[in-house]
């Protein structure tokens, strides 16, 4: 068995399978994740094969969750726990933000804490108010956690296994709507580093820099851009925090333009920091200001207005345009 | 109906005393354990004179000297935030029996996690005292490896520590181990959601964890009344599991009462709250001033029921315990006083690129960027001479 075509779900289902089964320390907890397997399925069949003490069903509480999950990490374990919808984390908040963070450097070192949170994100799936959020950069900004989010299937597999290894907190943001998308699974291969970007599309004129379910977005782009003579490079950036600046810089530094695209509001957003240190980095080298492609700084819309909201092939288009004008 | 009108109700009910009576079956708990009245008189208890009917005389010795060094180190604290050596200082003062009792009543397997006042229970654990004093001084921010003694760092955020407690609870019983887990806390964190959340999760997984909640009437400035419309250990009964109310300055019912909790954890029968009635005698911290919101009145009947009081007047009268045995006791205290003195003096600032270290257990690429612009900002004032660089 070498390489396999599945749902960005299904592969981060083996990957919690594989975790389960290779380490008796790995629990999975969340809100319906055994039983019925997650509202989204992701943990479809785990309970099953691996009982209610390795899987469990919590009460309806995310700072409970998290609370707890922190508590099992001190005695040894490594929960992995999910929290139903992105605009749901906000009660375990206080917890991830207050103690998960900051635990191991209160104790200089002396203990860790191996917790992973996943987070089903963004919109694009007609869901009723707080289920289509990306508060992504609210945790990014916290010192002490890392937040990282797959575009496909592959990555969404050997992600969560090394979220699961590492012993620092990881919010691992999952693209909702990209659940359903297939791609290759290569259970053999040599995973990249957890938190450096990919080039997955190369190209000459601009760079185009995104994560999680804007990579799709951001390709399609790329091709149509194609069609009228001009080259994108399309840059997974995969890790939110840390950010792989490192490869940004050397993807501007031959491009000379970079537009950042992601659903989250502009304001204050991972394409803020990105502008501001590449423009440092890369001030020379740089032919326009680099752009960012996101959402509004208003309450996420309900859903009939959401392809507005949303970045699309269309807006990214334009923003490369306004680039590529300078 | 309103919650007015229930409460104006109650004692239209009481007054059908068959009723209440009825109700009660006999024999059952009084509202407030107590096992050593104030005036330092001991007093039967059918249900918890058993937990400490072995005790030897050495072993309350041992209570009373527990009791008497924490107030000790606590004082010395205290003093110390007033010459400058430490940035604030939360006292215990009035609480030593709730701490030293409970403290005693774990197992060296069992796991506490503590708030910021636990400084009795520190004590029984084996803490270091200085460990204690570097946080509130400044130089870390908790800084001990909680895995040396079983004992949690000390957290600051109210409540949040129920719920670490009760997690690791979950795995104790996950491992089959029979230890137990108590966490900490106070009537002002009775408010807070991650204990009403600790309460759920602890009581649906039976997890072996005792909450012990220092009932001091004080969440700096508000009562208890603020807090709650019925005595806190009643709270647990809604969560299916039993509540106690004991002495938070008899520190042989805080044993006594504490063990029994433990023990239930330990067969497997879940959490147990135990609200230690009790009272603190000081400010809620070096920057409070109860003047503010408390009559002295207040304060001074709580002194008539000081926790270490009564216990020397037991010893006393029973002959435990001789005029040699206080003395010594007179002049460790005034060591352990002089010690914590020197070590809190003696205290380094950290290394400037502490602010750095252990931001992550596998390293991240920002933190190393930053440092080394820290480390290449400090480097530039290398012509003002090594004695201002560390």
């Amino acid at each position: 068995m070498t390489a396999e075509k599945m749902a960005l779900a299904k592969a981060i289902n083996e990957s919690l399978r594989t975790a389960l089964e290779s380490d008796p320390k790995v629990l999975i907890m969340g809100e319906d994740v055994g039983k019925l397997g997650g509202v989204f399925r992701v943990t479809d069949g785990l309970q099953k094969d691996f009982g209610e003490e390795r899987v469990i069903d919590t009460p309806l509480a995310e700072s409970g969750i998290v609370g707890t999950a922190i508590g099992l990490a001190l005695r040894g374990y490594r929960p992995v726990v999910e929290i139903q919808f992105d605009g749901f984390v906000f009660p375990a908040y206080d917890q991830i933000v207050t103690q998960l963070a900051k635990m191991h450097a209160r104790a200089l070192g002396k203990i860790k804490l191996p917790v992973v949170i996943r987070i089903p994100y963004g919109g694009g799936i007609g869901a009723v108010e707080h289920h289509s959020e990306s508060p992504e950069a609210l945790f990014a900004h916290v010192a002490g956690l890392k937040v990282v989010s797959p575009a496909n299937a592959g990555d969404a597999y050997w992600m969560m296994q090394q979220a699961i290894h590492s012993d620092d907190p990881v919010i691992f943001f999952e693209p909702k709507r990209r659940y359903w998308d297939k791609s290759e699974v290569n259970r053999e291969a040599i995973p990249s580093p957890l938190h450096k970007a990919r080039v997955v599309r190369e190209g000459t004129d601009l760079t185009l820099a995104a994560y999680g379910p804007m990579v799709k977005v951001c390709q399609e782009a790329a091709a149509a851009a194609q069609e009228e003579g001009k080259s994108l490079e399309v840059l997974d950036l995969r890790s939110m925090s840390p950010i792989d600046f490192d490869s940004i810089q050397a993807s501007v530094e031959r491009t000379r333009r970079l537009v950042v695209v992601h659903e989250a509001p502009v304001f204050l957003g991972t394409g803020a920091e990105i502008a501001a240190r590449i423009t440092e980095r890369c001030f020379y080298h740089l032919e326009a200001p680099v752009l960012r492609v996101g959402g509004y700084h208003a309450p996420y819309p309900p859903a009939r207005l959401e392809d507005e909201y949303l970045p699309g092939l269309d807006r990214v288009l334009d923003a490369v345009d306004r680039s590529l004008a300078y | 109906m309103t919650v007015e009108s229930t409460a104006a109700r109650k004692p239209r009910r009481s007054a059908g005393t068959k009723r209440t009576a009825a109700k009660k079956p006999p024999g059952a708990q009084p509202d407030l354990v107590q096992l050593l009245t104030p005036e330092g008189k001991r007093v039967k208890n059918g249900e918890y004179d058993a937990y400490v009917a072995d005790i030897t005389p050495e072993e309350l010795r041992g209570l009373y000297r527990d009791m008497v060094l924490t107030r000790r180190f606590d004082a010395e604290a205290t003093s110390l935030q007033r010459q400058g050596e430490l940035g604030l200082w939360a006292s215990l003062l009035g609480q030593e029996a709730a701490q030293i009792g409970s403290g005693r009543a774990t197992r060296e397997d069992d796991y506490v996690f503590p708030t910021y006042r636990e400084h009795g229970v520190a004590w029984c654990r084996g803490v270091d005292p200085a460990n204690l004093l570097g946080m509130f001084r400044g130089v870390n921010n908790g800084g001990w490896d909680p895995n040396t003694n079983n004992f949690h760092l000390y957290t600051i955020v109210i409540g949040s520590q129920t719920l670490h407690a009760t997690g690791y609870a979950m795995g104790v019983a996950k491992d089959g181990a029979d230890s137990a887990v108590i966490a900490y806390f106070g009537d002002g964190a009775s408010s807070q959601g991650d204990v009403a959340e600790s309460f759920t999760f602890s009581a649906v997984y039976n997890a072996p964890v005792v909450f012990f909640c220092q009932n001091n009437q004080w969440a700096i400035s508000e009562p208890t009344e603020r807090q709650t419309r019925v005595p806190l250990y009643q709270r647990a009964q809604g969560y299916g599991f039993p509540g106690v109310r004991v002495d938070g300055n008899d520190v042989l019912a805080c044993l006594a009462v504490t063990k029994w909790a433990l023990e239930r954890a330990r067969r497997g029968e879940g959490p147990t709250l135990v609200e230690a009635f009790t009272y603190r005698m000081g400010a809620h911290t070096t920057s409070d001033d109860p003047t503010k919101y408390r009559a002295d009145e207040e304060r001074e009947a709580w002194e008539a029921k000081d926790p270490i009081l009564r216990l020397r007047t037991y010893l006393e009268a029973s002959n435990h315990a001789d005029e040699g045995f206080f003395a010594e006791l007179e002049a460790e205290s005034e060591a352990l006083g002089k010690r914590v003195r020197e070590v809190v003096r003696a205290m380094p600032d950290p290394d400037r690129f502490a602010i750095f270290e252990n931001a992550y257990a596998d390293g991240h690429a920002l933190v190393d960027e930053e440092r080394a612009q820290f480390a290449a900002y400090q480097a530039s004032f290398a012509d003002e001479g090594e004695g201002k660089q560390r």
